[in-house]
């Protein structure tokens, strides 16, 4: 068996979403929304948009990447004034 | 006064602010590069340009309002320093959270490039001492997220203790939904930090300061910083 294949670090796939916070007007969801109206696709009730990152992180612990995640989004890829966030650890 | 100004990669509108600060403050100010980490020695203002830090990348200001130079930064307004965003100088200080609220897509959906008119709301603070209470001044816009908006309680504070420095609003100056272009929360076009050292505002004064261009009513902004600085001194 090549060394190589040992010794490569563990990554493990993970994902923040970022939604807008309840109550806060989200026109570019609003706009969405029209245009799937437009396009006849029907019963949809309201859209609102936000961001998926699918993020790579070494090693193999859950809990510390669930703590690196979390500082990540707090410090940048949230605005929570606006915006809630979920992480999500996929293994 | 001994300005200086901001540049991070995107941003293009740090030379327009450079030519109006020499020319109406008298002193041609150093352009600060965001990877820095200290301010130039004696610096007494500084300035976050507008334009297009990060390619707007993430959110409006996010990336920027990270840099390096920004401690430097937050230390000089946490010593009273005065500090003004214009713009994406705005959006960036409301990400570094030396202001509240956050600025949110226009309303409309459209990037709004036109003059517009500023209701000034008080004269007795540094920013504002070149114009009179109630005055209205006509300026450019040039954004697509310049839609203020906070929490319920912030917008309180910000009223209750008279932090909105302007409005958009008619050329008689009424706040009226048809004159407030991008949708802000009470018209809100500019709001100081509660200590009243930080400024940051969407329109661009700076374009508005010779008359060989157009009106002039951006000059007050530096006239009345310079005034301000100069007795400060």
């Amino acid at each position: 068996m090549a060394r190589d294949s040992c010794d490569k670090p563990r990554i493990m796939k993970a994902r923040v979403t970022v939604t807008l916070k309840t109550g806060i007007l989200d026109p570019q969801g609003k706009a969405i929304e029209g245009a799937l109206r437009s396009l006849g696709i029907e019963g949809v009730a309201s859209v609102r948009q936000g961001k998926v990152f699918d993020i790579e992180i070494e090693g193999s612990d859950r809990a510390q990447a669930e703590a690196l995640l979390k500082q990540a989004a707090d410090k940048l890829l949230a605005n929570t004034v606006i915006e809630n966030y979920r992480v999500e650890v996929l293994g | 006064m001994k300005a200086a100004v901001l540049v991070f990669p995107g941003i293009n509108r740090e030379r327009d602010m450079a030519r109006t600060l020499k020319l109406v403050c008298g002193r041609e100010p150093a352009m600060v590069w965001h990877a820095e980490t200290a301010l130039p020695a004696g610096t007494d203002l500084v300035v976050i340009p507008g334009g297009f830090s990060y390619g707007d990348y993430l959110r409006c200001g996010a990336i920027a309002a990270r840099s390096p130079v920004m401690d430097a930064v937050r230390a000089f307004a946490g010593k009273g320093g005065l500090l003004l965003g214009v713009c994406n100088g705005f959006q960036i200080l409301c990400e570094m959270g030396l202001l509240p609220g956050v600025l949110m897509r226009n309303e409309n959906l459209r990037f709004i490039c036109r003059e517009v008119y500023l209701r000034v709301e008080r004269a007795d603070t540094a920013f504002t001492g070149g114009y009179s209470a109630g005055q209205v001044i006509r300026v450019p816009v040039a954004h697509g997220e310049g839609n203020y908006i906070a929490d319920g309680e912030s917008i309180a504070r910000l009223e209750g203790e008279g932090r909105v420095m302007f409005r958009y609003c008619s050329p008689d100056g009424m706040v009226d939904p048809n004159w407030n272009h991008n949708g802000a929360i009470n018209a809100i076009a500019g709001i100081v930090n509660e200590r009243g050292n930080v400024l940051g505002m969407m329109p661009h004064p700076e374009n508005y300061v010779e008359a060989a261009i157009g009106p002039t009513d951006g000059r007050g902004l530096f006239a009345g910083l310079t005034t301000h600085l100069s007795k400060a001194a």
